[in-house]
């Protein structure tokens, strides 16, 4: 990238409004799950229940549950959870997919291409949610297990959309160059086709992670993702539920922190596409 | 069309074979002995021989899938080890509740949907526009088990209008399944509603770009003619595939909401099932629950490829 184009590039996200949200977003959440290893108002193990089930107050800002735990400590915890999962789960997914698109990609109609392109299929025909909770169901719940089911969905969504740039890629004028120089496809792949599809893979990217978080919010409230005593968003909800007629902070709280960062999510991804894809943005606007 | 449709049975063949032995396999690896959940830890080692031998777990793991998959091709699911009834008939039961659940939502989803997305494309770029798509942007990212929480508190707990939980059974009338059906309904349609809306949108914005639309706005005819009389028909080809992707959605995600809702459907059987080490239950449910996806999907590209030769030819 030329500094012009960089330049050009650094203003375009300062006035793409749905990068800046979503980044901000983000960044609290992101933020929030890292300042909790350093820092939290309250030990989140520690049982309270002289002050259980209070709203807001100034010694509590969201409140405390069942326990008499405090709710924003949780949040900040439970962050780490989601975070953890999803990140984890789009890292399986990249680090099996892409090398598995590219290679497709650089074998285009052979029979290694079709297979791959046909497990993929077959994966994406497999209903994820009721896959994922027999995956946990058969390995026991916990969040390790969570990310592999997350993870395993995750990979030919990575592996279609790095084959589909990458085949756009083969034909293009100094890829050839390449194969005069010698260079082998392995070697093309990493060096000239993977760092031309980074974009679509960023902007893919933060859209599973969103995807993560929720997924994992799901497995986790029907009792599959991470164990008690570590906190998460979804198993917040799940002790909630009894209490929500009287209690509905205990609800509402870490409803939010999920939708949020979603949100944030989900916002920034829209952004980023429009910035390395100046041709949707003129389409969608 | 011929040879795409048997390539595409072919395939979907493929897909349900590669499923059945994915889904057996992964349940084979269910730690515990059914046969020794089932009678407890104090039963006498011949009894547990002859229960094995019963429900056939002392056969090799091959021809136990055989014999499973030859039950499943003919409609006998097997009997399950807790409830001792045909499994068949508990995932017919269930269905009662799961198929209307789905198909309701898949109803909610269209009818919120279509007007949203037309009306956005039809203002686009305009305030009300960029809210309702924002809007849309909420709905994508809500996580529908605790959006069903919140209308639990406000529409069953406190107004009181609909039922907090629970079914009340298709014999106690139109009424009461509907007070029992519709927040989990809402709940599992307003994501996919908010997706359709988009998809919907962005459907008529490009078809409006077109040349064919261009001509008849030549013709005199205003954008609003044009969109109706036009676009619309050709932006419902995207629109329609994402419908029949969305309803499998629906079937297989409402296992979480009817959690919420303690709703007797194929969900709750499955949890069940999972706790009570129930294989012979987990294996045909997710294995349906895997065929109704795979044969959606199949439906709605022979679908497609009918209404769109260029896809035949690939």
């Amino acid at each position: 990238m030329s500094l012009a184009e960089e330049t050009s590039a650094t203003s375009m996200a300062l006035k793409n409004r749905n990068l800046l949200l979503g980044g901000a977003l983000t960044l609290v959440f992101l933020g929030a799950a890292l300042i909790s290893f350093l820092w939290v108002p309250y030990d989140v193990t520690q049982m309270d229940i002289a002050n259980k089930i209070k709203g807001p107050s100034a010694a509590h800002w969201l409140g405390t549950d069942h326990y008499g735990r405090d709710i924003l400590a949780m949040i900040m915890v439970g962050a780490r959870t989601s975070i953890a999962v999803a990140v984890v789960a789009v890292g399986i997914g990249m680090l099996v997919g892409v090398p598995l698109g590219l290679w497709a990609a650089a074998r285009r109609g052979s029979l290694l291409d079709e297979v791959i392109m046909r497990g993929n299929d077959l994966v994406f025909a497999f209903p994820s949610l009721v896959i994922a909770v027999m995956i946990t169901a058969a390995f026991g719940p916990s969040a390790t297990n969570a990310i592999i089911a997350i993870g395993i969905f995750n990979i030919p969504v990575f592996a279609r959309i790095t084959r589909s740039g990458a085949l756009t890629l083969w034909s293009r004028d100094f890829i050839l160059a390449a194969r005069v120089a010698g260079k082998g496809a392995a070697r093309i792949s990493f060096e000239h086709i993977l760092p031309n599809v980074l974009n679509l893979l960023i902007v893919q990217g933060t859209i599973q992670f969103s995807l993560g978080i929720l997924a994992e919010a799901g497995l986790s409230y029907v009792g599959l993702g991470a164990q008690p005593p570590t906190p998460s968003w979804g198993r917040m909800l799940a002790d909630s539920q009894t209490f929500i007629s009287f209690a509905p902070h205990m609800a509402l709280f870490p409803g939010l922190a999920i939708l949020l960062t979603v949100l944030g999510l989900n916002l920034m991804g829209d952004g980023l596409r429009d910035i390395f894809d100046p041709k949707l943005r003129r389409g969608r606007t | 069309m011929l040879r795409y449709t048997l390539t595409r049975f072919l395939s979907l063949c493929l897909s349900l074979a590669v499923a059945s032995v994915v889904i057996f396999a992964a349940i084979e690896v269910l730690p515990g002995d059914p046969a020794s959940i089932m009678l407890g830890v104090n039963a006498q080692p011949d009894t547990l021989a002859a229960l094995r031998s019963e429900l056939g777990l002392d056969q090799p793991m091959v021809a136990r899938y055989f014999a499973w998959v030859t039950g499943l091709l003919q409609g006998d699911f097997g009997i399950s080890y807790t409830y001792r009834t045909p499994v068949a008939q508990m995932i017919a039961d269930r269905l009662a509740v799961s198929l209307p659940l789905a198909l309701y939502a898949l109803g909610l989803t269209v009818v919120i949907a279509f007007p949203v997305g037309i009306w956005a494309a039809s203002r686009r770029g305009s305030l009300g526009d960029v809210s309702v798509m924002g809007l849309t942007q909420l709905g994508v990212a809500i996580p529908n088990f605790w959006f069903a929480m919140l209308m639990v508190l406000v529409f069953a707990i406190n107004l009181q209008w609909f039922s907090a939980g629970g079914f009340a059974g298709w014999d106690a009338g139109l009424f009461a399944v509907l007070k029992s059906l519709t927040l989990p309904a809402v709940a599992l349609a307003l994501p996919q509603a908010s997706i359709l809306a988009r998809v919907m949108r962005s459907a008529l914005l490009d078809t409006l770009s077109e040349d064919f639309i261009r001509t008849a706005r030549a013709k005199g005819l205003s954008r609003r003619q044009a969109l109706w009389r036009h676009a619309l028909r050709n932006a419902l080809i995207p629109v329609l595939t994402i419908i029949g992707m969305q309803f499998s959605f629906l079937l297989a995600g409402g296992i979480i909401i009817e959690n919420v809702f303690y709703l007797p459907g194929l969900g709750r059987l499955i949890f069940q099932a999972i706790s009570a080490r129930d294989l012979v239950v987990v294996e045909s449910v997710v294995m349906l629950l895997v065929f109704a996806v795979i044969l959606v999907n199949f439906l709605v590209e022979l679908a497609y490829a009918a209404v769109d030769p260029r896809l035949r030819a690939r």
